[in-house]
């Protein structure tokens, strides 16, 4: 029995852990890293341990720490999350030596399955179907796929459409994989750009019993990551089906595996499919396989770890699940992640929620910038993608740059609901540039509400805001939606609000203002936090009126995009440089981010080194822009 | 009844003709208020604009806080003179960092923001007002010195604005110059005599003589920017305190000076403030087109105070004359308004003692002014009119709080100097367009001139010519007319601007938070009342 289960994890599966502890009646034990300190998972938690340090290799990825941890605060069983160490299988040993219950497959199959290359080989052995694969030396056959062997999440994952792009690619994913995983082994397998990523869940007890619980779409991703995820898929008939179903389960039998796992395939539109890796732990989207089946799937690992038995059938699917990751990042530049404090986040009732933030929380470098995930159930596939897209919709996210609106356009978009996704959906439908929506109501929206908070500031409230006895010219307001300038004007005047915009405002407060336009009325929900205004879903930032002079940065200066660690600099001063050639490489939240050089010239400073933490907005380099490029003489530093 | 009640029908032939007639009014005013508004006019605007400078509304409009009310003070200045209306100089109230502040800024596309008669008694106004409410002043300086044809009547006055300056800064009243352009011989000065100066880089041109004038005076070669600029200004003179990068830099520094002066109110805050019941739309009908039909003021109060509420004192005595006690944007006031015109001995009394109530509560007083005057004839004489009238004048001569006028319709005789015209130092006094002051009415002006001349006539035994007469009446009267209309009184500074009616409760509930920046304090004596 278990009493008392250290989760070995943060964020969201942390706090989804806890939630099963909390309906079994097991007392959970939070560990956190200096920046989770104030997480929501270690307040919900019944006790929680510190792991000193901020970035993972110090903290989560400690092995003897967590085992140390477990120890300390009195726990017997050790669930590891998604994630980290969750399929490491030194550290399921390290548990199980401690004498704790290691919630997951036995180390062995952990190993067997960790290796890419040897699980391959493994489920060929079992009459699994497997991709071909290529040395990441020679290979000649392109597009490929670079992969780490011991990878997963999309790290260490690079596509690569030429032979002179090969040797690149994959010195860069090795690096991303040692930095992640520990290994930097790779390996190479054809892209196979349309096939959809489907994957099963089973469920096998230690006694020889495994249930297939219904397939998983997961084709919607964005650099190998999965970010909507379905059951059941519409591109999987019956027949179909059975035959994935009779594949997971041989593939978990050949293995003898025990627990919750997953078996992924690439799976194309004939029917036929390919074994990708199995997944020795929980996924990230176990949450749709719990709506259509009815199950907790973490109570079943801790009952199976406890030697609990599948009895009888599995359970009936019924109807559709859908789930969307909302990420702290910016779709629109390169998916560059966002930090910063979540302001306010509620989703509206109807969906659940399973949610690593809450308000207030602060989205750090260090970790994956997933916030949470919102799945919808419903009879019927249309229906649960309805009632997902309108909660997305609804949903207030205040404060980051977030995926939201890229999952609300996927959702709604005509080839989605047809059901025709597979892992290249987003650029072919160019879905990660926002459409040319016209956000200057909103941000009319966002001035005046401004203007109404104005109002304590000033000495006598009371007044008409902006009374003129001789009006000269409208109050402006500027702010920064996306990567543009969005300017509005506005007068109040007796008669009302005077815009250059075609609406008329019918009332404005702190919090909310209403416009009509074309005979219809439509309220905009505003909140303000510092110079950031969310006005519904529209994100803005406030201009100020006065640019501090020294935050003018300097022409030709570039500046980091997001914060991180300067992992490579590749130029010097002196050097001549192209428009957008690479400066430098940057890694924040385990990604590489190369940044271009904002002009084209010669490089007159470089002000940083590799290792060195920077900010965003943090200055890198300054290149003189060369005579020829216009300028007639060198840009100032 | 503390609640006001209306009795006006919005929807008779009066009331619509009434507010017609207004609005034809205040149209002339939008036209005539246009012309201050647009300055030099498009071509100098235009290369104001390609110089890389902003219009000095544009500078305003930056200064002051976002959303902030701005009261523009005599925008009619010099109207009906040789000069431009607007006398190349803007002067307002405005919120600076949640500080009231006078502004007071050069508009270099009119001649150069070259100051005239009209440009000094503007900017004298506002000196007086900064001083009398101890708003701290800023001037965005940028004028090419004294207009020079009118110099004889620039120089010798021209003095008080330096004077001005250190007498505010003696008082405690800071004084601010952001100097945006030339600041020249005389002009040099204003930031000379000032607390803070803010300079701009290029820009600013600050020196007693320029090198043509320093090539004559001592055979010396120079050139602007080692005799005034403002690098070397910041770093060598020292005359520069901050040296701006570019307007909108200078802008930003003047707002953080004055974010750095520590002002705090010394009246007391206001009240929670309710709207008045009516529509301030009401005020449009009230006034009847003949200023010789009084209405009554009490609808004009109704649509101005707080809830609508107002203490009556005195109701039943001295009726032509509405004397209580009501709240304008949770500012406590005292209001005096005309109700019939004229003023007789038993208003005057009522009037006197109002105001040393006022005095003793430290109540400011609101003059709402439609009178013809003190009642003549012999039956007031020998009620003692004069001292009766000379009372209430004693009153609101030596009283000490704040007060604030507003002609609504007519202002003759000795009745505008106790109803506290311009030469009784209201803090601020403004007309609505319909309003007309004049020692009498122009008709009872040209007939008194008619009496005295057949008098004459008849004296020396002479014939009066009928046909000479008519025309010399027509003629004054038509003199008397046009000097007795608001635009003309304006542009002679005899108020502090032309307003619409509507605007009232929002004007007067503006200053009375500026005058509320200095103490509130009732007088401690009178001069000798004559019972």
């Amino acid at each position: 029995m278990i009493r008392k289960l250290l989760i070995a994890n943060r964020g969201e599966i942390a706090r989804r852990v806890i939630r099963t502890c909390r309906e079994v009646g097991v007392s959970p034990v939070a560990v956190f890293s200096d920046p989770d300190e104030h997480a929501p998972h270690v307040r919900e938690a019944d006790a929680a341990v510190r792991l000193p340090g901020d970035a993972p290799s110090g903290t989560y990825l400690r092995g003897d720490a967590l085992v140390a941890a477990a120890l300390a605060a009195g726990a017997d069983a050790v669930h590891p999350g998604y994630g980290f160490l969750s399929e490491n299988a030194s550290f399921a040993r390290a548990v199980q030596a401690a004498g704790l219950t290691w919630v997951g497959p036995d180390p062995e199959v952990i190993d067997a399955m960790g290796s890419k290359v040897a699980a391959k080989k493994r489920m060929a052995a079992a009459g699994v179907p497997v991709l071909p694969e290529f040395d990441p030396e020679s290979a000649r056959e392109f597009p490929l796929l670079v992969k780490a062997s011991a990878g997963g999440g999309g790290r260490g994952m690079r596509v690569v459409r030429s032979a002179a792009e090969l040797a690149g690619q994959v010195a860069a994913a090795r690096r991303e994989a040692e930095s992640a995983f520990g290994d930097g082994t790779v390996f190479c397998e054809p892209l196979l750009e349309h096939a959809r990523h489907v994957e099963v869940q089973v469920l096998a007890d230690a006694h020889g019993t495994v249930w297939a619980l219904g397939e998983r779409e997961c084709s919607i991703q964005r650099r190998h990551q999965k970010i909507i995820e379905e059951t059941p898929s519409p591109a999987v008939t019956p027949q179909a089906r059975a035959r994935l179903f009779d594949a997971a389960t041989k593939a978990a039998e050949a293995i003898g595996y025990v627990g919750a796992g997953t078996v992924e395939f690439l799976f194309t539109d004939d029917g036929s499919f390919h074994f990708l890796e199995v997944n020795t732990r929980l996924q990230v989207e176990h949450p749709v396989t719990e709506e259509v089946f009815g199950v907790d799937l973490v109570a079943w690992q801790l009952a199976i770890a406890e030697g609990a038995r599948l009895h009888g059938e599995p359970p009936t699917p019924n109807g559709h699940a859908i789930e969307a990751r909302l990420y702290a990042e910016d779709p629109a530049h390169d998916w560059r992640p966002a930090s910063g404090t979540v302001h306010r986040f509620a989703v509206p009732d109807g969906v659940r929620v399973d949610s690593g933030v809450e308000d207030g929380t602060e989205v750090g470098v260090h970790y994956d910038p997933m916030l949470a995930k919102v799945i919808a159930w419903a009879p019927t596939r249309h229906a649960a993608i309805r009632k997902l897209a309108a909660a997305l919709e609804r949903t207030e996210l205040h404060g980051l740059v977030t995926n939201r609106d890229l999952l609300v356009r996927t959702l709604r978009h005509p080839e989605f609901g047809a059901g025709n996704t597979h892992t290249g959906f987003l650029d072919e439908h160019a879905l990660t540039t926002p459409p040319d929506a016209d956000v200057r109501p909103a941000a009319l929206a966002a001035a005046l509400a401004l203007a109404e908070r104005r109002r304590g500031s000033l000495p006598l409230a009371s007044l008409p805001l902006g009374w003129r006895n001789l009006p000269s010219q409208p109050q402006k307001t500027v702010f920064e939606h996306g990567g543009d300038t969005v300017e509005v004007d506005y007068r109040h005047t007796r008669a009302g609000v005077e815009t250059s915009l075609d609406l008329t405002v019918v009332a404005a407060s702190p919090t909310e203002v209403t416009v009509e336009r074309g005979g219809v009325r439509t309220t905009f929900p505003v909140a303000v936090y510092g110079d950031r205004v969310e006005v519904g879903a529209v994100s803005l930032k406030l201009r100020p009126r006065f640019p501090e002079p020294a935050a003018k940065v300097a022409e030709g200066a570039t500046v980091a995009p997001m914060p991180g660690t300067v992992v490579r600099v590749a130029v010097e001063p002196g050097q001549r440089v192209e428009p957008r050639a690479e400066l430098f490489v940057l890694e924040a939240m385990k990604m590489e981010h190369r940044v271009p050089s904002a002009a084209g010239g010669t490089v007159v400073e470089v002000l940083v080194q590799a290792g060195q933490q920077v900010d965003a907005g943090d200055v890198l380099a300054v290149v003189a822009e060369d005579p020829l490029a216009g300028s007639s003489e060198g840009a100032a530093v | 009844m503390t609640i006001l009640r209306t009795v006006v029908d919005g929807r008779s032939p009066e009331y619509a003709g009434n507010r017609e007639a207004l609005l034809a009014r205040l149209a002339e005013l939008d036209a005539e208020q246009a012309k201050a508004l647009a300055g030099g006019g498009a071509k100098y605007a235009e290369r104001h604009h390609k110089r890389g400078k902003l219009l000095v509304r544009e500078r305003i409009e930056l200064l002051v806080d976002q959303d902030s009310p701005f009261l523009e003070l005599s925008p009619l200045a010099a109207w009906g003179t040789d000069y431009p209306v607007g006398a190349s100089v803007v002067t307002g109230i405005g919120v600076v960092e949640g500080v009231e502040c006078v502004i007071v800024a050069n508009d270099p596309t009119v001649r150069g923001g070259a100051s005239n008669p009209w440009t000094l008694r503007k900017t004298f106004r506002a000196n007086d007002i900064a001083l009398q409410n101890r708003l701290p002043l800023i001037g965005l300086v940028e004028s090419g010195g004294a207009d020079l044809p009118s110099q004889s009547e620039i120089f010798i006055p021209g003095g008080r604005a330096f004077r001005d300056l250190t007498r505010l800064s003696a008082a405690g009243v800071p004084t601010i110059s952001t100097v945006f352009g030339n600041a020249t011989a005389g002009g040099a000065y204003v930031p000379g005599m000032s607390d803070y100066v803010v300079m701009i880089e290029e820009r600013s041109k600050v020196f007693l003589g320029g090198p043509p004038l320093v090539k004559m005076a001592t055979g010396e070669e120079s050139d602007d920017e080692s005799l005034g600029g403002a690098r070397m200004h910041g770093t060598t003179s020292g005359l520069a305190d901050f040296v701006a990068e570019d307007e909108v830099d200078a802008i930003r520094l003047t707002r953080r000076v004055v974010a750095r002066l520590n002002r705090r109110k010394l009246g007391p805050a206001p009240k929670p403030v309710e709207p008045p019941l009516y529509d301030e739309d009401g005020l449009l009908g009230l006034v009847p087109t003949d200023l010789r039909v009084p209405f009554d003021p009490r609808e004009v109060i109704a649509r101005i105070v707080d809830g609508s509420r107002f203490d009556e004192f005195k109701p039943d005595y001295g009726t032509s004359l509405v004397t209580g006690w009501a709240d304008l944007h949770g500012y406590p006031i005292g209001v005096l308004a005309n109700a019939r015109g004229v003023l007789f001995s038993a208003e005057a009394q009522k009037a006197t003692q109002f105001i040393q109530l006022a005095n003793a509560s430290d109540t400011p007083l609101l003059f709402l002014q439609n009178t013809t005057g003190y009642m003549v004839g012999a039956q007031y004489e020998q009620g003692g009119i004069i001292k009766h009238g000379a009372m209430m004048i004693n009153a609101v001569a030596n009283s000490r709080v704040p007060h604030l006028t507003v002609v609504m319709g007519a202002s003759y005789g000795a009745g505008n100097y106790g109803m506290c015209g311009r030469a009784y130092d209201p803090r601020f006094l403004f007309t609505w367009p319909n309003a007309k002051s004049a020692v009498m009415g122009p008709k009872q002006l040209a007939g008194v001139l008619s009496i005295v001349a057949r008098q004459a006539a008849a004296a020396k035994g002479q014939d009066y010519d009928e046909e000479h007469d008519a025309a010399m009446r027509q003629m004054v009267e038509g003199q008397i007319e046009q000097q007795s209309l608001a635009a003309f009184l304006s542009g002679r500074l005899y108020d502090d601007g032309v307003i619409d009616p509507r605007d009232t409760r929002t004007v007067l509930g503006l200053c009375l938070s500026a005058i509320h920046s200095g103490p509130i304090k009732g007088a401690e004596g009178y001069g000798v009342f004559r019972m």
